[in-house]
């Protein structure tokens, strides 16, 4: 029996909550090294994953395998693949570094900490696990700790904000739910006995029909989280009234929930519904980036202009699963982690002001690269990332994804529409970007120095290590994409075979 | 194995609860506080026998059944009897009426409602309908002098004897229509002639009758008065166990002896179970009294259960079994919690619960996970009882069913997170100290959370247990 590796990347969060709840709460020092103790070890292991996965052989890897509840062929199995291994670090990544993001909090840290690691621990099980029923499990896992941890520890209505959060979520895994619970039976059926194993739920041959009306019940669920626009209002107030910590993860990570639930169990399962619904999930992630990016122009607040830049950058995502095809489906991968790691180093930044400055409206800074250098030098890099500057690593996720929508054929609307023109649009989007990037960048750390803000200090000790670690990150796979691509790719080809495979299904329009 | 032996559970119950009557009498007052040690004891006892006969069957003088079905239930029954005795031993320490005739009320309606669960034969049935629902009675008044415990008892009294006036005439429409009062005898007649105009009238009186038990939708009107009137450790110990009565009994008439008049109140039951989860959910969220709050989701759980009778499969019963055992350990931990916070504040407004996660973080948690199950979020045990109903109803082609349930779930989810809302985000008010909770009460808790952790993190053993019962029950 070799070391159950994932379980212990699951199992390191779990641990470290349970260590916290047995520790007073007036050791606050003890409680955040505990923390910190925690997601490193999560993180490492994972570090360790990602090198130690065999690209030559693909497929799923480090399986673990445990009967769980035989009465309805429901297995404890988690494995990894070159899909879902990305993720498994950027969750790693985005928590470790949260962890000291949320370094100079005092108020009931105790409590903050365990609802930290126990949102973390489903996110985890939702990348790692094999089985359906538990990918669901998991998956709902993350949505309580969530309201938790916004409603005491938010600000900017945070009440509001967390059950608008918590209702819009759980609403979409209701759709999720059905549509999983069907699919299960549907396949039982077909195989002769119950199983909720993903792999073999993806060999059953689904009836067109049945593909369309499920596929559409994934897109609903999964897509409150990715978010789809119409569905993404939760998301700019959700960001804004969680602490730092929660907005890096639910950014960096938990949107990424959506978009993976929409591969693995929607595209996956349905190929030919995903080529159905594949025209309206193209129109509606145009509306995500040029809509997303344009409301982020006129934003006054920090955080909601991070807010809208993050319902415009996963329309990115969607672009790369709506083209259907491998340039494309890497590059969402890619961009899934790409956005996750930039987004989750602007909500360390503006959390870091926050916290001094006890203010995030635009208007009232200006030349904050005087006082704070390297909080300054950090946004720029997230700046440039976001709108896509060559050498980090955004720009090889859009560069794959326009490419890859680019050279679909696939047409809407029996040929008034095509997916270049969709490509041209969406490239747009990064024009509007760079308006609004740099006008933030601009107003708020460039300009002349105001006396007001001399109080405020650099970010200085453990508040530079999500800083640093997480600039690194997109420099190292922006001037080394093949250490990240080469692995997505392994992933994404058994999705595309299946894809070439099915047959062919006209779209919706 | 012998009649003894197979009524045992019975026996030592109605000899528990007849000698706690007798020796709290002789007892002089200051002493009768031990009683709730004898009775708590007494019940586990009980139950670990029941526990040993889990596997057992048989059938005494022809109208009493014991077989895994029913002593599923009654281990159900004594679960929740043990947790309201330990539930209740501060807050009726404190009531000016007698402790001797609280446990042993409360020991004789157990043995009632173990009654209703084994009865094979409609007389006996409603002898055991009718034990459980006059302890009852005199439990939900026991806080003597409060205008709405005495309030609570009358609906309690009138509204249960006019269900129990349905039924017994909706059993005797079925007695004339098949001429015995023996499940087994009347399943035959209708097997062989089929569903008469008659005995359909006497099937709707009755399926009428026990709505009113489970406080299903439209029949749900007592709950919500006699819920907030009650002592808080009863309105618990009803919310549960008479619910389970109420479903046990239907179970075992309509699944055990009336399979074939299942296009006659198919329908109907589909509708009871999306008005009372409609309704349920719906007028739970502006309740501003945590029991009027858990009394309308109970309603809507009853909802829930129901859909388990939809699905009419062997899955859908043991989906009810798995669900309803959870559901004990959900509800128990939300009222004994209450009581706990009642003991200590004397209120049951959720306004009041305002910065309890600093005043008891054990209590916060143990109210929040219990709701959180109860609305059925994972990982915890309310999720996979859910799960398994609406696998068991999309089973069946019910997918809006199933939606509709699962979209009322999360509405359930905003009134439970309202509780959860005042208790970790308010401040406590100035100058309340920490809650004091006894030792008892806290072990019961903790082993109530436990439970729900477990059985939500690996469901096997329950879910072994529970459809295996389902299985011998329905004979497949």
């Amino acid at each position: 029996m070799s070391f159950p590796l994932l379980t212990s990347i699951l199992l390191a969060p779990v641990i470290g909550l349970i260590l916290i709840l047995i520790i007073p709460e007036r050791e606050q020092l003890l409680i955040k090294i505990t923390a910190a103790v925690a997601t490193f070890v999560a993180l490492a292991l994972s570090v360790y994953a990602y090198v130690a996965y065999d690209q030559q052989l693909g497929g799923m890897q480090f399986l673990e395998d445990r009967v769980w509840v035989p009465a309805f062929g429901i297995n404890y199995s988690l494995g990894v693949d070159g899909i879902s291994l990305p993720m498994v670090l950027l969750t790693a990544i985005v928590i470790f570094t949260g962890v000291f993001a949320s370094w100079d909090m005092t108020n009931r840290i105790k409590e903050f900490f365990i609802f930290l690691l126990m949102l973390v621990t489903g996110v985890f099980g939702v990348f790692m696990t094999r089985d359906l029923f538990f990918f669901y499990l998991f998956f709902e896992v993350a949505v309580i700790p969530m309201y938790l941890l916004i409603g005491i520890w938010g600000s900017t209505r945070k009440e509001y904000a967390a059950m608008k959060l918590t209702l819009y979520l759980l609403v979409g895994s209701a759709f999720a739910l059905i549509g999983i619970i069907a699919l299960f039976l549907y396949a039982s059926n077909q195989l002769g006995y119950l199983t909720f194993d993903i792999q073999t739920l993806a060999t059953v041959e689904y009836d067109i029909g049945f593909q369309k009306f499920i596929f559409f019940l994934m897109l609903v669920g999964f897509g409150v989280l990715v978010p789809i626009w119409p569905l993404h209002l939760w998301s700019p107030d959700g960001h804004v009234a969680a602490p730092t910590a929660v907005s890096m993860l639910h950014a960096g990570v938990l949107m990424k929930l959506g978009a993976y639930g929409l591969i693995r169990v929607g595209v996956f399962f349905f190929p030919e519904g995903a080529k159905f619904w594949a025209p309206l999930i193209a129109v509606l992630c145009i509306v995500n980036v040029v809509y997303g990016a344009m409301i982020a122009m006129v934003q006054r607040d920090l955080k909601f202009v991070i807010g809208y830049s993050s319902v415009s950058h996963m329309g990115y995502v969607l672009l790369g699963i709506a083209a259907l095809n491998t340039l494309s489906l890497s590059g969402a991968v890619t961009q899934m982690f790409a956005h996750g790691i930039m987004t989750a180093l602007f909500f360390a930044l503006v959390g870091n002001i926050y916290h001094k400055a006890h203010t995030r409206e635009i208007a009232r800074f200006g030349g904050l690269a005087h006082q704070m250098p390297k909080v300054a030098a950090g946004f720029l890099i997230g700046g440039l990332a976001s709108l896509g500057l060559p050498g980090l690593h955004n720009f090889v996720a859009e560069f794959l994804i326009f490419l890859g929508a680019f050279t679909s054929d696939q047409v809407l609307w029996g040929g008034l529409l095509s997916y270049r023109v969709l490509a041209v649009l969406a490239i747009s989007g990064i024009v509007i970007t760079a308006t609004y990037v740099l006008r933030v960048v601009q107003k708020t750390f460039f300009g002349p120095r105001k006396a007001e803000w001399d109080v405020l200090e650099d970010a200085r000790g453990v508040e530079l290590v999500p800083i640093v670690v997480l600039c690194s990150v997109l420099l190292l796979f922006g001037l080394f994409p093949s250490l990240m691509v080469d692995l997505i790719n392994t992933g994404v080809a058994p999705l595309v075979a299946k894809i070439e495979a099915a047959k062919a299904v006209g779209g919706i329009f | 194995m012998g009649i003894w032996q197979l009524l045992s559970v019975e026996l030592l119950t109605a000899a528990l609860g007849l000698g706690l009557l007798a020796v709290g009498l002789l007892m002089p007052g200051r002493e009768r506080r031990g009683l709730a040690y004898v009775a708590t004891a007494g019940l586990m006892g009980i139950a670990a026998v029941a526990w040993a006969m889990r596997e057992a069957q048989g059938v005494v003088l022809n109208g009493y059944i014991i077989d895994p079905f029913g002593t599923y239930f009654k281990l159900l029954f004594l679960a929740s009897a043990v947790l309201t005795c330990i539930a209740s031993f501060d807050y009726i320490g404190r009531l000016p009426r007698g402790e001797g005739e609280f446990y042993a009320l409360l020991v004789l309606a157990t043995l009632g409602m173990m009654l209703v669960a084994s009865a094979g034969e409609l007389i006996t049935l409603y002898l055991g309908l009718e034990l459980m629902t006059i302890s009852l009675c005199i439990l939900v008044t026991y806080r003597k002098g409060d205008m709405k415990s005495a309030e609570a008892g009358l609906k309690y009294i009138i509204l249960g004897a006019l269900s129990s006036a349905v039924l017994l005439y909706g059993l005797s429409f079925i007695y004339g229509a098949t001429g015995s009062t023996l499940l087994e005898d009347i399943g035959r007649v209708v097997a062989r002639e089929g569903v008469k105009p008659l005995l359909g009238v006497g099937i709707i009186f009755v399926l009428a009758g026990f709505a009113f038990k489970m406080a299903a939708v439209p029949f749900h009107m007592w709950a919500p008065d006699v819920y907030e009137g009650a002592p808080t450790p009863i309105t618990g110990f009803l919310s549960v166990a008479s619910k389970a009565a109420g479903f046990a009994a239907f179970l075992r008439i309509f699944f055990g002896a009336l399979p074939a008049s299942h296009g006659l109140w198919a329908e109907l039951i589909v509708a009871l179970s999306v008005l009372s989860m409609v309704i349920g959910n719906l007028v739970a969220i502006p309740q501003k009294n945590i029991k009027r709050l858990l009394a309308y989701s109970s309603i809507s759980q009853a909802g829930y259960l129901l859909l388990g009778v939809v699905a009419f499969s062997v899955l859908g019963v043991g989906a009810i079994l798995y669900y309803s055992m959870i559901y004990v350990f959900a509800n128990m931990a939300a009222f004994t919690a209450a009581t706990a916070f009642f003991n200590e504040d004397g209120s049951d407004e959720i306004a009041d619960f305002a910065g309890l996660a600093r005043r008891s973080p054990l209590l916060a948690a143990v109210l929040l996970f219990s709701l959180l199950s109860l609305a059925g979020i994972p990982p915890l045990a309310g999720f996979v009882s859910k799960f398994y109903l609406f696998v068991a109803v999309i089973g069946q082609g019910y997918i809006w069913l199933a939606l509709l349930a699962v979209l009322m779930s999360m509405v359930s989810v905003y009134y439970y997170l309202q509780v959860a809302k005042a208790m970790y985000f308010g401040e406590p008010p100035a100058g309340r100290a920490a809650v004091r909770v006894p030792l008892g009460m806290q072990v019961a808790l903790v082993v109530c959370l436990a439970v729900l952790f477990f059985f939500g993190l690996y469901p096997t053993p329950l879910t072994g247990y529970a459809f295996n019962s389902a299985m011998v029950f329905l004979g497949q």
